[in-house]
């Protein structure tokens, strides 16, 4: 494909068409990925995720910088909800990122959740494995840390930071237990305010209490982002943490591990995709709940009925 | 099962820091489906040039009230011609006398939207307007 | 008769005008509204208001005497029987040279004060050569670069006896710097100096966007100005708390005077942080607010706003001196108000916009003129929107009377919920730590950007009239003739200004002072001295601005949308 190639060799406007591509799930979409699938591999892919004010784009701006000086090429990706009423969405999160528009070796892309069933991660999970193949070192996934669904974007990292910022509320006992699981790295941002100390010494304790161990122990790191200060530590300990992964062969294992559930993922994607646009173009659908709502039929025997019918096919 | 949405860029050329207008149509378009992407203030135009081609936009839509526009939004679309990205929609609003519009069009500004203009007119002429095939 | 008793009359007869002589009218005659209220604050409206609205007010607690505590009536015993208020048209534009001319005109016509309107590179610390400066020169305002500049703009007028106000606000200091050197040099003492700086950077964050450092050096600078002033300059106001631009991004009413007072106890609370005494600044402080079209509700909103500021002043910050509790504040009608269409229609607007800002007892006015919704005003405009005071103040009647609208029922009662719905938000923004938390966490960015989408969406549904725009158009717009053009060669010739300038003056003095100022900026210091001494040397806004942000940083906008 030749926007493919352009895309590899650093033609941005390519990759960002494959990228709009893989998000409205074009037939062209599957076939860049077959192309791309053996330059994948390379990237180390960093998940950042907190709550709504902590400053998690200031953090990924200065830190992006930091990862600049050694030259390598940093892709971004920040992912916004879309309202589930209108299917649109704002995605400001550029605002605060917009000095490193003009580097070359920098790609910024904003997305939207938009919603549909377990696609956001297939697609975001497609757009790695594109930036990964067009030589990006550095994947930065930037998401707010609230629902289900954002956490699993982070699954795909292979170094995650949450970050957290004194004052907004309850903080600690606010965080669900999963990012809790799920944090290579834990940093206090806008640490120049009241109450840091309190919430490292709060992520410290409960970090303490986690049931499972490994040899990686999550540092708590404290940042001021917006005064740069912190952001050379933090830099450091992701690439510590790679190096770690490397060593212990526990990159390998992730991996697999996450190919393995993307793989189950797409299938039963694509079962379902087929079975609904079967029943959609059979037009059955409505002759189904008829004979389910008069008791005709049950739920189960139907799915069974679906099925087998599949099979024959 | 493709799914696609219309993307915008909504962009804040030079120091003018007036952005209720760019706010408000960003949440119009936002109501209406689309996806936008908004700049926040004081972008240059090859900032703005360069956020709508990473985020592969249909559209870019520039607010400014401080009267430069006829500096500024003609050099967006050079820029965007420079990239091979002509495909872009490029619509203005805010204060522009109406004796400047005509060349701001012939320097390939598609419309521009002058106060008082219905949040839902944007829609429509996007909708209506978008060059590249959905 | 008891005053219980009295009231208790009233009600029973409202109560029978309701059953008889309301109910025959609407059988016969619908109102033309289910319901009525001001849209921008959801105040629903009864149909008429009786003693009964005033059960809970106190006339002397609540309301008072002209000149005395709590100031509803006004801060002056006399208002404008003594002294009209100043009318102070805010203008601006291209080079100091034509700013300059346009001052003296509008003097000549009979205005009262000056109201510079500075460009946006020297709004935000750029000199008229940097690459960021580039087609925004002269625009907006004038560009000033250097005390050079201001010397052209204030050429021939006499700064003894005409106050100044001076739109600026993160490099404030600078602008204060070069105005006090240049009046110096023309003979003018300091203490004589009369007017007001802006030098309000949190509504910069909130609203407007002039920004250049982030919140904490930004609130250093305005406490040097406040420090500065208050030994130096007796009648210089050294802030201008602004909640105009505020409304003009969009907030109501009542958010407008909320957010506004939530920044002026934001920068009361730095001042005595940095040590000051609340009496030796508060008298200095004076406040700006939006004159809109709902008439009676910006009424009752200028009353609240004095009631509410002199109760912080005197119960929160037990401020001693009754100057420092008083509300001082200019007023600009509304902007945003204007439309493009049938633009002559905006000179009524205004007309309603002025009477409000006076009804409810202004020191200063702007009037906008018709042509705002084009392009900068013309000079025909702007004399037009003076005219429109000098008939309120000369014609109207209504100077000549203190508080004229106090003791309406309506008024009064809708002056006491206006101030329990500000002083609701007060709470809320309190609760988060204040103003300067409030806006770094976006909430009032974003409370501003939900009503400006509320308004837009009423106007388009039909819910909010607005005549030309949703209802009463017309098929052909008339075009305005006579719309004011800035040059574009100002820059070019702006630019060469500043690059013969450079050539001239003792540079190496000039890195001498900035890197003294930057030493300074390090430090704790206050800056006003060394920056006093790097503008008389005829170092540039330009360089004292990079010197600052290469010290303080930039400050990165949060949005919420």
């Amino acid at each position: 494909m030749e926007l493919v190639q352009r895309a590899r060799q650093g033609d941005y406007r390519a990759l960002a068409r494959l990228i709009t591509l893989v998000e409205n799930e074009e037939p062209e979409a599957v076939e860049a990925l077959q192309e791309l699938y053996p330059y994948t591999g390379k990237a180390q892919v960093i998940g950042i995720t907190g709550p709504p004010g902590s400053g998690k784009s200031t953090l990924t701006d200065k830190l992006v910088k930091e990862l600049r000086r050694d030259n390598k090429k940093v892709a971004i990706v920040a992912v916004d909800p879309t309202s589930p009423f209108t299917g649109g969405a704002i995605l400001g999160d550029r605002i605060r990122m917009s000095d490193l528009n003009l580097d070359e070796g920098v790609y910024i892309r904003s997305m939207g959740t938009r919603g549909s069933l377990g696609g956001l991660s297939a697609a975001t999970s497609a757009v790695i494995k594109i930036l990964d193949a067009c030589n990006f070192e550095y994947i930065i996934i930037e998401t707010v840390g609230v629902g289900q669904s954002e956490i699993d974007i982070v699954k795909m990292a292979d170094t995650t930071l949450v970050v957290m910022v004194p004052g907004l509320g309850d903080d600690i006992q606010a965080i669900k237990a999963g990012i809790l699981e799920i944090g290579d790295l834990f940093i206090v941002n806008k640490a120049d305010r009241d109450g840091a100390n309190r919430v490292v010494y709060e992520l410290k304790m409960m970090l303490e209490l986690k049931s499972e161990k490994s040899a990686w122990e999550p540092p708590v790191l404290m940042a001021i982002s917006d005064q740069n200060i912190g952001i050379k530590e933090i830099a450091d300990k992701i690439k510590e943490h790679f190096n770690y992964l490397v060593e212990s062969n526990y990159l390998e294992i992730k991996r697999r591990d996450r190919l393995e559930k993307e793989i189950l993922s797409i299938v039963s994607m694509k079962i379902y995709q087929q079975i609904v646009r079967k029943i959609k173009r059979e037009g059955k659908l409505k002759e189904y709940l008829d004979a389910l709502m008069k008791k005709e039929l049950d739920p189960y025997k139907l799915v069974k009925q679906i099925f087998a019918e599949m099979k024959d096919n | 099962m493709s799914e696609n949405r219309i993307r915008v860029l909504v962009a804040k050329p030079g120091l003018d820091g007036h952005d209720r207008g760019a706010k408000v149509i960003a949440r119009a378009l936002r109501d209406a489906g689309m996806e936008v992407i908004y700049t926040g203030l004081r972008q240059t135009p090859e900032q703005i040039v360069a956020a709508a081609i990473q985020e592969d936009v249909d559209v870019v839509a520039m607010s400014l009230l401080s009267g430069a526009h006829n500096h500024l939004f003609p050099r967006v679309v050079e820029l965007l011609k420079k990239k091979n990205a002509e495909d872009v929609l490029v619509i203005g609003g805010g204060i522009i006398p109406e004796e400047d519009i005509p060349y701001l069009k012939e320097k390939g500004i598609s419309e521009i939207f002058t106060p008082g203009t219905y949040t839902g007119s944007v829609v429509e002429y996007i909708r209506n307007n978008i060059k590249r095939k959905l | 008769m008891l005053e219980k008793e009295k009231l208790q009359k009233i009600r029973k007869s409202e109560d029978n005008w309701e059953k008889e002589t309301v109910q025959e009218a609407l059988a016969k005659f619908k109102e033309r509204q289910e319901a009525f209220s001001y849209k921008s604050d959801d105040f629903l409206l009864d149909r008429i208001y009786t003693p009964l609205a005033l059960r809970n007010l106190d006339y002397e607690r609540d309301i008072g005497f002209p000149g005395e505590y709590p100031f509803t009536r006004g801060v002056q015993p006399t208002m404008y029987r003594g002294k009209l208020w100043t009318m102070r048209q805010y203008a601006g534009f291209g080079t100091a040279e034509e700013s300059n001319r346009r001052y003296k005109y509008l003097l000549e016509k009979g205005q009262t004060g000056l109201s510079v309107a500075f460009d946006l590179p020297t709004q935000i610390g750029y000199d008229s050569d940097d690459p960021f400066a580039e087609g925004e020169v002269g625009r907006v305002g004038v560009a000033i670069d250097s005390l050079a500049d201001m010397e052209v703009l204030f050429k021939d007028i006499p700064l003894d006896k005409v106050s100044t106000s001076m739109t600026i606000n993160a490099p404030a200091a600078i602008l204060l710097a070069m105005y006090i050197v240049m009046a110096e040099k023309q003979g003018v003492r300091i203490e004589q100096l009369r007017g007001t700086i802006q030098n309000d950077i949190l509504k910069e964050y909130a609203a407007r966007g002039t920004y250049i450092f982030p919140p904490k050096p930004s609130m250093r600078l305005i406490t040097n100005i406040f420090e500065y002033c208050s030994r130096n300059m007796p009648k210089w106001n050294s802030i201008s708390v602004s909640g105009y631009h505020i409304r003009e991004a969009g907030a109501t009413a009542v958010q407008e005077l909320a957010f506004t007072i939530a920044n002026g106890i934001a920068y009361v609370e730095a001042a005595i942080k940095a040590g000051m005494d609340v009496d030796d600044f508060a008298g200095r402080i004076s406040f700006f607010f939006n004159a809109h079209n709902d008439l009676l509700e910006e009424v009752a909103k200028f009353r609240a706003a004095r009631k509410i500021w002199a109760k912080i002043m005197r119960e929160r910050f037990e401020a001693k001196n009754p100057r420092s509790w008083k509300l001082r504040f200019h007023t600009q009608t509304a902007g945003s108000t204007l439309t493009a269409q049938q633009p002559d229609n905006n000179i009524v607007r205004v007309t309603i916009q002025t009477l409000a800002a006076v009804f409810g007892g202004t020191q200063s006015l702007h009037t906008n003129s018709r042509d705002e919704a084009l392009a900068l005003p013309s000079e025909e405009s702007a004399r037009l929107a003076l005219r429109t005071q000098q008939i309120v103040a000369y014609e109207s009647g209504i100077t000549e009377i203190v508080d004229p609208l106090a003791g309406s029922y309506y008024i009064e009662r809708l002056t006491l919920e206006i101030e329990e719905r500000v002083n609701a938000y007060i709470k809320k923004i309190d609760a988060m730590g204040g103003a300067v938390r409030a806006i770094e966490n976006g909430y009032i960015q974003k409370e501003i950007a939900d009503s400006a989408y509320t308004y837009q969406k009423e106007i388009e549904a039909g819910k909010r009239i607005v005549v030309g725009v949703n209802k009463f158009q017309e098929e052909e717009e008339t075009t305005m003739e006579g719309l004011l053009r800035v040059d574009p060669a100002v820059g070019e010739e702006q630019v060469k200004r500043l690059l013969k300038l450079k050539e001239s003056r003792d540079n190496v003095a000039v890195q001498n002072k900035l890197a003294d100022l930057r030493k300074a900026a390090q430090g704790e210091e206050n800056l006003m001295p060394y920056i006093l001494e790097a503008v008389r040397l005829y170092a540039t806004e330009g360089e004292i601005c990079n010197v600052l942000r290469e010290v303080f940083g930039k400050y990165r906008p949060v949005e919420i949308l």
